[in-house]
């Protein structure tokens, strides 16, 4: 549904978005991940036709971004990064004015927008001017706004950023719900929010991808050369340098620790090295009072690869 | 074109919603009120005769904060990029935007009929300048609409595009002031350029095409240019 080819978006003395590939199919969601100044609103308001790429093309529903914006832009449903509204207009006033412009009949206009009222949880606020809402609610008004329509396509742009606990449950609910019929492409930073909607992550940073993948590939990836944690009694060099010298570890790096020191170890590839680790301690008779295997979160994994930039070898899909 | 009449709705809807439409209004009837009641005193004539030059002068200072969020808002808020991802074209909303603040300068001048009541009720004016000067209001008003539109896609501060439409309206009606003190092919072109010698023919009760057609056509380019230059976003 989304078809994109070495997109670039230069500014002045920046390229917010620097040659990105990518595909989203029919009926997925994906999620769009990085720090801040990543490029995602970027390559999202390529995507919807607010702005033009530098290079590169961008295809949405089989239409080009560029040469068709019309026909994209009827296709799509957009949630920009601050839901702008218009905040002198009643929430039920503004969704027929984006109703009508988005050419929906006369005769659905109603039945649509009640529909997304009752979707995005504002039938009770849809007297209210829009400027009086709270920022959740305008959100939701927001993502009414992205659906009335019926795209079937919706691109969102951190859709549950500034909402309560309660509020982020349920608009990933309503983005789940809204997956089985539409294609989506959401960005956000929050990671296990990604990991509980998305079929499909991509990490942007610096404006390239340097990850695609399943949220549960992109973690068995990283897992297998996690970092195993030991607590030992004993000088901490020696040690430091008897694990050093089992095949297969990347690093060790230790501190201490009260009485004993804290090593932590990185294994190159996806060996398991704790037997090792075990055999060798037990060989050098030290004394081992903890060993555990870091469990990697989406969180470490997009500290990991967004901070990662000396290395080259980041995990492009 | 289908979507001008959904942006004219919410734009002349908007202008009420706000106090700047009734403020507008309220100094334009108070101020053009004062200096109708002067000029008539001055002339001692049942005609629009000086009345009709200082409404235009308001109206040249008031049209520009009309105009000024028309964009410079949009902009400001973030609404334009809502707007502008939505399937309508960029002639939709110059236009529709255009129709909007054209129609609450006609609101705002149509009042001004109470002074032509009042000089029924009590003198015998001439009605052929009157009607004339009103068209010709009319199409100036389109004019300075144009001019505080484009001004408004050029900036995001609302006091800048307020301030700078002034100031341009100004120098538009200067420069055609100004061509009565002098001769030649550089003159010739500053009367036509400026509004003032278009203007003048209509309050004499001349409608003349080549007026209309100044007005028209200076119109139709300012447009074009505003969506020429709302449409620059695509290929900046
Ligand atoms: N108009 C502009 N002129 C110059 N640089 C810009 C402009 N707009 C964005 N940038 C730069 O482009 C880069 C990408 O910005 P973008 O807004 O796409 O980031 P983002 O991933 O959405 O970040 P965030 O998570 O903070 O929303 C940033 O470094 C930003 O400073
Ligand atoms: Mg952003």
């Amino acid at each position: 549904m989304i078809n994109v080819k070495h997109l670039t978006k230069r500014y002045v003395n920046i390229a917010a978005v620097d040659d990105i590939s990518f595909d989203v199919g029919e009926g997925e969601i994906v999620g769009l991940l990085g720090p801040n100044g990543a490029g995602k609103t970027t390559t999202m308001r390529i995507l919807t036709c607010f702005m033009p790429a530098t290079e590169g093309v961008a295809t949405v529903a089989g239409y080009d971004v560029f040469t068709d914006s019309l026909n994209v832009r009827q296709q799509i449903g957009y949630l920009p990064e601050n839901v702008p509204l218009y905040l002198d207009m009643r929430v039920k006033e503004y969704l027929m004015f984006r109703a009508k412009l988005k050419y929906i009949p006369r005769r659905e206009r109603k039945k649509k927008i009640d529909y997304c009222l009752e979707m995005c949880g504002i039938s009770d606020v849809q007297n209210q001017i829009t400027g009086t809402l709270s920022k959740g609610y305008r959100q939701r008004v927001g993502l009414a706004d992205a659906l009335v329509h019926d795209p079937k396509i919706l691109i969102l742009d951190e859709p549950t950023i500034g909402l309560d606990p309660n509020q982020i449950r349920q608009i990933r609910q309503v983005i789940k719900d809204l997956g089985q019929k539409h294609t989506i492409l959401l960005s956000t930073h929050i990671l296990p929010e990604v990991e509980m909607i998305c079929d499909r992550v991509m990490i942007i940073n610096k404006g390239k991808i340097v990850a695609m993948d399943t949220p549960e590939n992109l973690m068995k990836q990283l897992k297998s050369s996690a970092n195993v944690v030991l607590e030992i009694r004993g000088d901490g060099e020696k040690i430091k340098d008897s694990l050093s010298n089992i095949g297969g570890v990347r690093s060790v790096v230790w501190k201490e620790k009260g009485d004993a020191s804290e090593f932590v170890v990185e294994a190159a590839g996806d060996k398991d090295i704790r037997e090792d680790i075990f055999k060798c301690i037990v060989k050098d008779n030290y004394t081992l009072r903890e060993m555990k295997r870091q469990t990697v979160t989406l969180e470490e994994i997009f500290h990991q690869i967004t901070t990662r930039e000396t290395e080259g070898d980041s995990d492009n899909a | 074109m289908r979507n001008v009449s959904t942006i004219f709705q919410r734009e002349l809807a908007s202008y009420f919603f706000s106090p700047i439409a009734y403020v507008v209004i309220s100094v334009f009837l108070i101020a053009s009120g004062f200096f109708f009641a002067g000029n008539l005193q001055f002339w001692q004539e049942a005609s629009l005769k000086g009345s009709l030059d200082s409404i235009q002068f308001f109206l040249l200072l008031l049209t520009p904060v009309i105009t000024m969020k028309l964009f410079a808002e949009e902009t400001k808020s973030g609404t334009i990029e809502t707007l502008m991802t939505s399937p309508v074209s960029d002639f939709d909303v110059v236009f529709g935007k255009f129709l909007a603040a054209l129609s609450l300068y006609i609101v705002m001048v149509l009042p001004t009929w109470i002074f032509v009541l009042f000089l029924t009720i009590f003198g015998n004016p001439d009605f052929g300048p009157i009607f004339s000067s009103y068209i010709g209001l009319i199409l100036m008003g389109g004019l300075f609409v144009s001019v505080g539109l484009l001004v408004s896609s050029l900036t995001k501060n609302q006091v800048v595009a307020a301030v700078i439409g002034i100031v341009s309206l100004i120098i538009l009606w200067v420069v055609g002031f100004l061509s009565k003190y002098g001769e030649g092919w550089f003159y010739e072109t500053l009367r036509y350029i400026g509004t003032y010698d278009h203007w003048e023919s209509f309050t004499k009760g001349i409608v003349d095409t080549r007026d209309v057609i100044y007005y028209l056509s200076f119109t139709a380019l300012l447009l074009f240019i505003t969506v020429r230059n709302v449409e620059s976003r695509k290929w900046r």
